[in-house]
């Protein structure tokens, strides 16, 4: 019986190695300037801790294997020093594996989370709510106007809480349910949540960030090439949490141009 | 001599009122409906209704040719206004209706956009869409609730018991938002494309009528209706662009 469970356990850890190491199934192609390193980083993370798996699993067979149906009555050898030293052994090498890891990775991770935005980036507010995307681009005055979520009402189609009866700025103001963006230009988005906890997930874009209410959270990237992608919830948000999403569309700077206008007519 | 002439006057009575029920209008004797209709109209500049992108739901999207638009101030020709639900607010309010009233999701449209209802009239609420809706009429005066319907699920069917004016929203679907009128009379219209209404079948009296507009409140008018008549009355609201 043992040894069948050495077989099925060496099986499990070839098969399911062999589909990570496929890629049968992996991430979209990416088309952000930082998707590279941070599909590097994923790798390495990839590459170290599934080399500890195969190890630790293949150890695991050959000791069942070894050591199954065995009558022998000898004495059981324990690790020197007992179960403590063994524990502190293997929390000091799991302990060094993932901090070398996030030293690693912290690079790639703080020129998406912690660096700011290009000075020069597009900004576009984004408003998640129960169950949709909303997405605000300042229009031909290049001025936002000021949010009151008092004033949030979706009869009308004002989803961002604008007051144009006082404020001129927010007059122009443009507001999509679609993200698009100009191709190789820095954009900078806000989130703002209008209910619960949403997420932003665009996998094309290796970009995932929870919105949170109260707080307006900045992220920013740039595409590199045209796509039309989907932007996903990956925060649980209710009832309807599967079937939030919304469409970022990559566009050359001049199509772009050609949508805002469009957008701004309407 | 008496009795024959007597004879001869009804004949001529009943003669000249035939004439005239066929000539369409009645004699003082007999005690006929009359209508109310006129037109809405505003004045100033109405907020401009905007598209509603669905792309996120693509089983409704592909169902309107162009994009649908928002729908909370609704204008036709020669400055109109559509979805205004005029009614018997004092004055002779019918009897109870029993017919249900349909309101449709479809399209991720709620249609029609204004449901009116007497109180205790039944409500019958359809999902006629590949997705599933959730219709969260925002009562405050009846209980609140609201209630998902997957694609292919029956009818919801309800009843309000208090008269009210209703915001209905779609708790999947920011977008889609709607309106029922709980009204405690049987008498009423809703100003249809060109801004007309038309109350028929109005027992002559007395009656003050109130229209009301999601975003313009109401306003309200006293009528006479005579016997067969029609009398005119028009409501006009001041529109402003925000």
């Amino acid at each position: 019986m043992g040894k069948v469970f050495a077989i099925v356990v060496t099986i499990i850890t070839i098969v399911s190695t062999a589909i990570f190491v496929s890629h049968h199934w992996w991430m979209p192609p990416d088309v952000s300037l930082l998707g590279a390193g941070i599909d590097h980083q994923l790798s390495e993370t990839m590459v170290t801790s599934g080399i500890l798996f195969v190890v630790a699993q293949l150890v695991l067979a050959f000791f069942v294997w070894r050591f199954a149906d065995n009558n022998d009555q000898r004495k059981i050898k324990i690790f020197p020093g007992g179960a403590t030293p063994m524990v502190v052994g293997a929390i000091i090498l799991v302990g060094a594996e993932i901090l070398a890891l996030t030293l690693v990775g912290s690079k790639i991770w703080a020129s998406i989370y912690v660096a700011s935005a290009d000075p020069n980036s597009l900004k576009i507010d984004v408003q998640a709510e129960q169950f949709a995307y909303y997405f605000r681009y300042a229009g031909p005055d290049g001025k936002f106007g000021a949010l009151h979520p008092e004033l949030i009402d979706e009869s009308s189609g004002n989803f961002f809480g604008l007051d144009p009866a006082n404020d001129t700025a927010a007059r122009d103001d443009i507001v999509a349910a679609t993200l698009a963006v100009p191709v190789n230009t820095p954009i900078l988005l806000e989130l703002h949540a209008k209910d619960v906890s949403h997420a932003f997930y665009a996998p094309e874009l290796r970009l995932q960030q929870d919105f949170v209410p109260g707080l307006v959270i900045p992220i920013h990237f740039t595409a590199t090439r045209l796509i039309k992608s989907e932007i996903v919830c990956t925060q649980l948000c209710g009832l309807g949490h599967y079937n939030m999403r919304a469409y970022l569309e990559v566009m050359s700077a001049d199509d772009f141009k050609k949508w805002l206008n469009e957008q701004s007519g309407q | 001599m008496h009795k024959s002439s007597f004879s001869v006057l009804a004949i001529v009575v009943l003669v000249s009122s035939a004439a005239s029920i066929r000539a369409g209008r009645f004699t003082a004797s007999l005690v006929a409906p009359g209508t109310v209709e006129g037109t809405i109209s505003y004045t100033g500049t109405p907020p401009k209704m905007k598209p509603i992108d669905m792309a996120k739901e693509p089983s409704c999207a592909k169902q309107h040719a162009t994009p649908v638009m928002t729908e909370s101030v609704v204008t036709g020709p020669s400055n109109t206004l559509e979805y205004v639900v005029v009614y018997v607010s004092a004055g002779d309010q019918g009897g109870p209706a029993s017919q249900p009233v349909r309101y449709d999701q479809k399209g991720c449209e709620y249609i029609p956009h204004v449901a009116v209802m007497g109180v205790n009239q039944p409500l019958e609420i359809y999902n006629n869409d590949q997705t599933s809706h959730n219709i969260h009429p925002m009562a405050r005066v009846n209980s609140e609730w609201n209630k998902s319907q997957p694609p292919g699920s029956p009818a919801i069917k309800t009843t309000y018991d208090k008269p009210e004016f209703i915001p209905v929203k779609c708790n999947v679907h920011p977008w889609m938002h709607g309106y029922f009128a709980v009204l405690s009379t049987s008498r009423y219209s809703v100003s249809d494309g060109n801004g007309k209404f038309s109350l028929k079948g109005l027992p002559p009296g007395k009656y003050t009528l109130t229209a009301w507009q999601e975003k313009f409140g109401t306003q309200t008018q006293d009528v006479t209706v005579s016997s067969g008549g029609t009398a005119k009355v028009n409501f006009t609201f001041k529109a402003t662009p925000y």
